[in-house]
């Protein structure tokens, strides 16, 4: 086995400095070392979308990515999603429509629709669907997520209007 | 028995009622912050980690393991073999007395010298990380001998076929016959009988959670508490304490927050049970995760089944019979303690289900393999006899020259004939086959769909439009399983108490997976009791602090135990009303709880809040009345006794397109019409309908569990096996018709499998409707792009 490697980054605003061995990926670094158990692992090769986070702005899987590989990055989770109000709307939004059951995928699921309206504020139904294919959910049958994510947007471009 | 109706205005009416609502999950919002608690988040004190060895041969003797070389990895605590683990587990045998004939070998928690699938563990290596586990498993050496593997069902009885349990004398598991009515006389008066074989493909449930486990022993206490996410607690308490040999009351199952089940976690696998004794062989918790290739590997299988089908038909559409020859492999073992012999059980009990003909001949053998075992998915049997009998009605009608809503029509069972039973022997109390039928007509438009698709045949573009009806089992009473010796309750419990603050809690025997299980409790308590649902808090998921009770599956959680939280509600708002009344001088029949507080039944004028009188009974009892002494809490238990299962009904379509230049389909709507009986919670029904429906879809499309001729799973992954993802599937309209059930007074039915049960036979069915002009009829799922040229002669 090879050394620990010093990282830092800040993760949901906070800095963080750990030392980490080099195969850890991201999604095991927030998840065993910060606690952050919001991030989900479900088929641990960037298939499901369950481990989605923010790395500096852009949405990626974090178990596709090395702890060693987010040094000195910005990484954002469902828990500082959550903190910082940003998505409280479309979270509001999954919660009225039932959008989610066992709420394993939500989080990566509320993640990647972020950042769909982020990108695109005003999609159609086929767009999100496009958009969130790569997150796995096996409960809901996807409609009423699609439904929320729509909802949420039509209520933004309402209140920017 | 009383009954909502007899009684006039029920208490599921009451002003303020929470019945028949859209009301948000009290517990959703910790989820959408990604605060859950599911026990691959857990972490205690001096907690190891096991990574089990699995078998990389489908079927070999194990000559013998050498562990030194993993004993010395950093990290290491313990290697261990099945034969070490055997001295604090014993091992079991998955068999039922009611399934007769039925059997299967002693298997143990890790195998000890005979390995009968690829996935079985054979070494246990417990670390103080995971990652150091699964290091020092590379290091373990097993010497095995390889056996020949039986893998093909067809031939698994042959006397050539290798015998996979010498002491059983054959693969065969499990067989049964039926034979009702006139099944040879109708067919010989059938002016056509038609034949198919239906081939389903194996598949499994892929939970996004894996299965999960944290056994914690207490030496002190010789205590076990089990974290799992499980939808049977009191089950896995009592499997657990009876193979580690200890009492049921020293064993503590704990639930949390679970990332899905449909199924799959209704089971004591033989890894979970072997994490349970590790931590009383170590003296620590041990967390045991499924990584995603073992899930594949040893999650339950299901649908396995090649289902031989013929249908008698008179030429004015009336089904004279039908008969079916099913067979089915199960792997190496008969899963515990279920058994995996319900499946073919219920495909037997299933066919033929919604409809008058009362001919039947079933035959269904159950054989072992060696591959993954199989036992009960979402929708057990259902999806497989919907298939069957839809896929044979759709085929009849065809040869007669009739439209399939016709023959549905003529021969489903009328709505006014109940009670009655079917060939197979199922009560049926209330269904409602045709005003579903109806319904389903009038939301799809039908006869617009079918001029839309007579214009784009034209345009060579092939769509189908798909029915299915069905019914299906909930609300199960003992005849499930307890008949046949399971210890596995078919009654739950609800206790219900106001505390010092007029808030209300409630412990509830069943599990939340996500299917509103804590909504619907809150909303039934809420409703009787008269109380806000913010006051009212559920605890469910441990058995130290619930009734004992059976859980979250068979579709019986609202049926069930949100009829005992209805019961329990009633006695407590009764007792709560004999109070009011002595503090207030009145009577509890003027008395009446609404908006959290008593008031008069005459005017609704407020008499006393909730909480002022929760603080009389706590704190001041010395200024009530003499002799009163107030009871608020109350415990009501409830297990279905007149009709052995509570049958609900409904019918799909499906509306797709199929290419016929490159086998591809495209789902482009999907209705259901179900009736559950009284609904209590709209949202929630249909997003089980929904998630149900979209289960079913993936099994009609994409979902294979691909084993090789040596048994080697070939798609143990989320790239290689498909499932449905949100840009593949469609829009599901769903529409209800309501029967309740009069066993009860809430009336409610279950709707966990309605959508599961019939969404691949309406695909199917469109699919081949979409390819009539071709002459090409498909009786396999899924319905690969490579099956449906090949049906089309394209390659």
């Amino acid at each position: 086995m090879t050394a620990l490697v010093p990282i830092s980054l800040e993760v949901n605003g906070e800095p963080v400095e750990a030392q980490v061995l080099p195969r850890l990926n991201l999604a095991d670094f927030l998840r065993e070392h910060l606690s952050l158990t919001g991030t989900h692992v479900g088929c641990e090769h960037g298939v499901c979308g369950a481990c989605t986070v923010r790395v500096n702005g852009d949405i990626v899987r974090s178990c596709l990515l090395l702890a060693v590989q987010a040094s000195n990055a910005s990484v954002e989770t469902i828990e500082g999603l959550s903190d910082s109000g940003e998505i409280a709307d479309l979270q509001d939004a999954f919660r009225h429509r039932n959008a989610l059951q066992c709420g394993y995928c939500t989080p990566g699921m509320l993640i990647a629709a972020q950042d769909l309206l982020t990108h695109n504020p005003e999609p159609g139904r086929e767009e999100i669907r496009e958009h969130l294919s790569g997150n796995y959910c096996r409960c809901t049958g996807y409609q009423a997520i699609i439904d929320a994510v729509e909802a949420t947007a039509r209520a933004r471009l309402e209140r920017a209007s | 028995m009383k009954t909502a109706r007899s009684e006039g205005l029920s208490v599921l009416d009451r002003p303020n009622s929470y019945i028949g609502k859209v009301v948000p999950r009290p517990n959703i919002e910790r989820l959408v912050q990604g605060r859950g608690q599911y026990v691959s988040d857990m972490v205690l004190p001096r907690m190891a980690h096991v990574v089990y060895l699995r078998s990389p041969h489908a079927h070999a003797k194990i000559l013998g393991i050498d562990t030194t070389a993993a004993r010395q990895v950093r990290g290491v605590i313990a290697a261990v073999t099945g034969k070490e683990l055997s001295a604090v587990v014993t091992p079991w045998v998955g068999v039922l007395s009611h399934m007769k004939g039925l059997k299967s070998a002693p298997q143990h928690a890790i195998a000890i010298d005979h390995v009968c699938w690829q996935g079985e563990a054979v070494a246990a290596i417990v670390a103080t990380s995971r990652a150091a586990a699964e290091d020092a498993a590379e290091l373990v050496v097993v010497d095995y001998e390889e056996l020949l593997a039986v893998t093909d069902m067809r031939t698994a009885l042959d006397p050539e076929t290798p015998v996979i349990h010498a002491s059983l004398g054959d693969n065969l598991a499990f067989e049964r016959k039926l034979d009702a009515g006139a099944a040879d006389r109708a067919f010989a008066e059938s002016d056509e009988v038609v034949e198919a074989e239906f081939v389903f493909g194996r598949h499994t449930g892929v939970t996004l959670e894996p299965r999960s486990v944290v056994a914690d022993w207490s030496v002190a206490e010789q205590r076990l508490t089990i974290y799992q996410g499980t939808q049977a607690p009191h089950m896995v308490q009592n499997i657990a304490a009876l193979h580690l040999g200890i009492p049921d009351s020293q064993v503590r199952v704990v639930c949390k927050d679970v990332g899905g089940s449909f199924g799959i976690k209704v089971h004591v696998y033989a890894d979970e049970m072997a994490t349970y004794a590790l931590s009383k062989l170590l003296r620590r918790p041990i967390k045991y995760v499924a990584d995603r290739v073992e899930s594949f590997n040893t999650d339950i299988h299901a649908r396995d089944h090649r289902c031989k089908g013929r249908i008698g038909v008179k030429r004015d559409g009336t089904i004279m019979a039908f008969e079916i020859d099913d067979l089915t492999g199960i792997g190496p073992y008969s899963m515990y303690p279920r058994t995996s012999a319900i499946e073919a059980n219920q495909v037997v009990n299933l066919v033929g289900g919604p409809y008058t003909t009362e001919n039947y001949r079933a035959r269904a053998r159950v054989v072992f393999q060696n591959k993954n075992v199989m036992c009960q998915y979402r929708g057990v049997g259902h999806p497989v006899a919907c298939s069957v009998t839809e896929g044979l009605v759709d085929l009849a009608a065809a040869r007669i020259g009739v439209d399939p809503v016709e023959i549905r029509r003529r021969n489903l069972v009328p709505d006014d004939a109940y009670p009655c039973a079917s060939p197979a022997g199922l009560k049926f109390e209330l269904l409602s086959h045709h005003t579903a039928l109806n319904k389903l007509m009038a939301m799809m438009d039908y006869d617009a769909l079918r001029s839309e698709q007579a214009g784009l045949r034209k345009k060579n573009i092939h769509r189908g439009i798909g029915l299915a009806s069905f019914i299906e089992i909930t609300n199960p009473s003992a005849a499930f399983y307890g008949v046949g010796g399971a210890r596995i309750s078919s009654q739950d419990g609800v206790a219900v108490r106001m505390d010092a603050t007029g808030a209300v809690i409630c412990q509830t025997s069943i599990t939340e997976q996500g299917q509103g299980s804590e909504s619907l409790t809150a909303q039934i308590v809420g409703s009787v009791l008269g109380v806000s649902m913010e006051r009212v808090r559920v605890i469910l998921g441990d058995t130290d602090n619930t009734p004992y009770g059976g859980g979250t599956w068979a579709s019986r959680g609202a049926g069930i135990a949100g009829e005992a939280a209805l019961q329990a509600a009633k006695v407590l708002r009764s007792n709560i009303l004999d109070v009011a009344a002595a503090i207030l001088q009145s009577a509890p029949s003027e008395l009446d709880i609404v908006d959290n507080r008593i008031v008069s039944v005459g005017d609704g004028s407020p008499r006393i809040e909730l909480n002022e009188l929760a603080r009389i009974v706590y704190f001041r009892p010395d200024t009530l009345p003499p002799g009163i002494q107030p009871e608020l809490m109350a415990t009501r238990h409830f297990v279905p006794r007149e009709y052995p299962f509570a049958f609900t009904n409904g019918v799909q379509a499906s509306w797709l397109e199929v290419d016929t230049d490159t086998g591809f389909v495209k789902l482009l709507k999907h209705w259901v019409v179900e009736d559950c009986g009284t609904i209590i919670n709209p949202q929630l029904v249909d997003e089980q309908i929904r998630g149900g429906v979209v289960q079913g879809l993936g099994a009609a499309l994409f979902e294979k569990c691909i084993y090789d001729e040596r048994g080697q799973l070939t798609n143990a992954n989320m790239a290689d096996y498909l499932v449905p993802m949100s840009g593949e599937m469609p829009d599901i309209d769903v529409g209800h018709v309501i029967s309740p059930t009069f066993e009860t007074e809430l009336g409610a039915k279950g709707a966990g499998e309605a959508g599961t049960a019939g969404a691949a036979a309406a695909v199917a069915n469109a699919v081949n409707d979409a390819l009539s002009p071709f002459g090409a009829i498909i009786t396999e799922i899924p319905l690969t792009p490579q099956i449906i040229l090949t049906a089309l002669r394209r390659i």
